[in-house]
């Protein structure tokens, strides 16, 4: 498991920075939940932490952000061992259009480990039963991924990153499109992963942040204002703009 | 007032949607009426299957499978020749080619696409046919491979266009989902881009073979025409294509060549109608 620790990041989409100063410590064994108005720079934040951002043209990114002892921004680090080591679960859920086995196992596949088909079998069990979906779908592991509701797909989604043994998961909106019912299973589930992992959640939703996290960090235009406990966030905020959008007054 | 100009309008449309439809049936029925009068002097079965193409000899022997052969087999080198070339072209420019080039390769795709076919077959003739000549130690480079090489050329655009669309399409998210797991460009594409797209893949390589099929400026300028059952891919062969063109001016009209001529339409029309029907369930899978 790993912590992150951010130190003065500093990102610009060409000339827009999106990202100013922030500097936060999120810690293992700890949901954190981000919290800010659209555009703040929350989900930018969170796919700095497995390189996401790479995939956009003229983004460039300063400062350091530490896991396991390495700046995982410097050019020199390892995307492939990274993105294996920092999972991310997307807003809308994205399973490939294979079959369930196979979304699982892609992990395994793409990294090469060489397993026998018993311990894929395995991996796929443990997966699923990690993310309380075996019952449901075991007997119908040959069917298409996509054929399955949202709030499936989204815990396969889930599945086929633990399948990769992450230590870190970076949750984006990982909800917005479910309804209240599986919204509140989703949560029970991050509650009972985060004994095994660093998990920080995006979201739109305050209620969520306050349910869901240990700490929560608010973000207002590319800055992250204020960062601490999630009880104190929401009951003391010390500064007045984090106590504002608390309180429904803007964003 | 505005109500039966509406209708006007309207009905107007439908005029010239159904227009399109009726030709294709007049063509149609054109072809039948007279292609299935040389069945009264030759079997179907002895027609499609017969091994000797005389058709001016006494009696005339009206065997197309030289034909068919020949047919298949100039469209099959062409696919085997353009299909992985096309498709990892079209892979190269959806996915890995930097804007600059992307933008040069579709443009230059696009030209090859605006070539006359006579055009093409007559480069094949005085460059392609020479070089295969040589390259094999041939009696004549006019062969089966010259016409399969130059078909690839044709064949080619409708491939990378349809593909690189089909590769477009497939949406971000599988991609970002792949490359958070760990995967690398290479896998993604090949893991997750190229089965995602493989309907509108397999749709563009039938479009493409369905363009192959049908040409015939091309093919019968450098295939050599001669009508036996093809024993490799280096011998001369002629198409079912190239058989109409090069006979139908010296056909007596009326006569049982031009007939069978006429029922060569109909083996060319339903071979095109199947390829394209297959690559339209291909394309509708798609959506």
């Amino acid at each position: 498991m790993a912590d992150i620790l951010v130190n003065n990041l500093n990102l610009w989409y060409a000339d827009f920075q999106a990202l100013i100063g922030v500097k936060a410590h999120f810690t293992q064994k700890q949901i954190t939940a981000m919290i800010g108005p659209s555009g703040c720079g929350k989900s930018t934040l969170l796919r700095v932490f497995n390189r996401m951002n790479d995939l956009i043209e003229g983004v460039r990114v300063e400062g350091e952000v530490i896991i396991d002892a390495e700046n995982i921004i410097s050019d020199k680090t390892d995307l492939v061992g990274l993105r294996k080591k920092v999972g991310m679960v997307f807003q809308r859920p994205n399973p490939f259009p294979l079959s369930i086995y196979e979304n699982i196992v892609f992990g395994q596949k793409v990294h090469a480990e060489g397993l026998t088909k018993l311990k894929l079998n395995e991996i796929v069990e443990d997966s699923l039963k990690s993310v309380l979906l075996w019952d449901e779908l075991k007997d119908k592991l040959n069917k298409s991924a996509l054929s399955l509701s949202l709030e499936q797909k989204q815990r396969l989604c889930i599945a086929r990153l633990i399948a990769v043994k992450p230590e870190i998961l970076l949750m984006d909106e990982p909800c917005s499109t479910l309804d209240p019912q599986a919204t509140s299973r989703i949560e029970e589930l991050m509650r009972e992963l985060k004994n095994n992992y660093t998990i920080i959640i995006v979201t739109h939703n305050m209620q969520q942040a306050a349910r869901v996290s240990d700490q929560t960090g608010f973000m207002l235009l590319g800055e992250l204002v204020e960062f601490g406990k999630t009880e104190d966030i929401f009951t003391r905020p010390k500064d007045k703009r984090t106590e504002d959008y608390i309180t429904g007054r803007y964003g | 007032m505005r109500k039966i100009k509406e209708f006007v309008i309207e009905k107007l449309i439908l005029v010239c949607g159904l227009a399109s439809i009726f030709f294709v049936i007049l063509i149609f029925l054109f072809l039948t009426k007279e292609g299935l009068s040389v069945f009264k002097s030759v079997s179907p079965f002895n027609f499609l299957f017969g091994k000797s193409w005389y058709p001016i000899s006494e009696p005339p022997q009206l065997g197309i499978l030289p034909l068919i052969l020949g047919s298949l087999l100039v469209t099959l080198g062409a696919a085997i020749i353009s299909i992985p070339i096309g498709v990892a072209c079209a892979v190269y420019i959806a996915e890995i080619a930097p804007l600059k080039i992307k933008e040069i390769l579709k443009a230059g795709i696009e030209l090859l696409a605006a070539i006359p076919s006579v055009v093409l077959g007559f480069i094949g003739m005085v460059t392609l046919v020479p070089w295969v000549k040589t390259t094999f130690h041939l009696p004549t480079g006019l062969t089966a491979l010259s016409g399969s090489i130059i078909l690839a050329f044709m064949a080619m655009p409708t491939i990378v266009s349809i593909a690189e669309d089909a590769l477009y399409s497939v949406p971000k998210s599988y991609k970002e989902g792949a490359f958070a797991l760990g995967a690398t460009h290479w896998q993604t594409i090949y893991r997750v881009l190229l089965p995602a797209a493989s309907s509108g893949i397999v749709a563009a390589v039938m479009l493409g073979i369905g363009r192959v099929i049908g040409e015939t400026m091309a093919v019968m300028m450098i295939t050599g025409n001669a009508a036996v059952i093809p024993q490799s891919i280096l011998v001369p062969v002629r198409t079912l294509t190239a058989t109409i063109a090069a006979e139908m001016g010296e056909a007596v009209v009326g006569s049982e060549h031009y007939f069978a001529l006429f029922a060569i339409g109909i083996v060319l029309f339903i071979i095109s109608f199947i390829i394209n029907v297959t690559a339209d369930l291909f394309l509708h899978k798609r959506h």
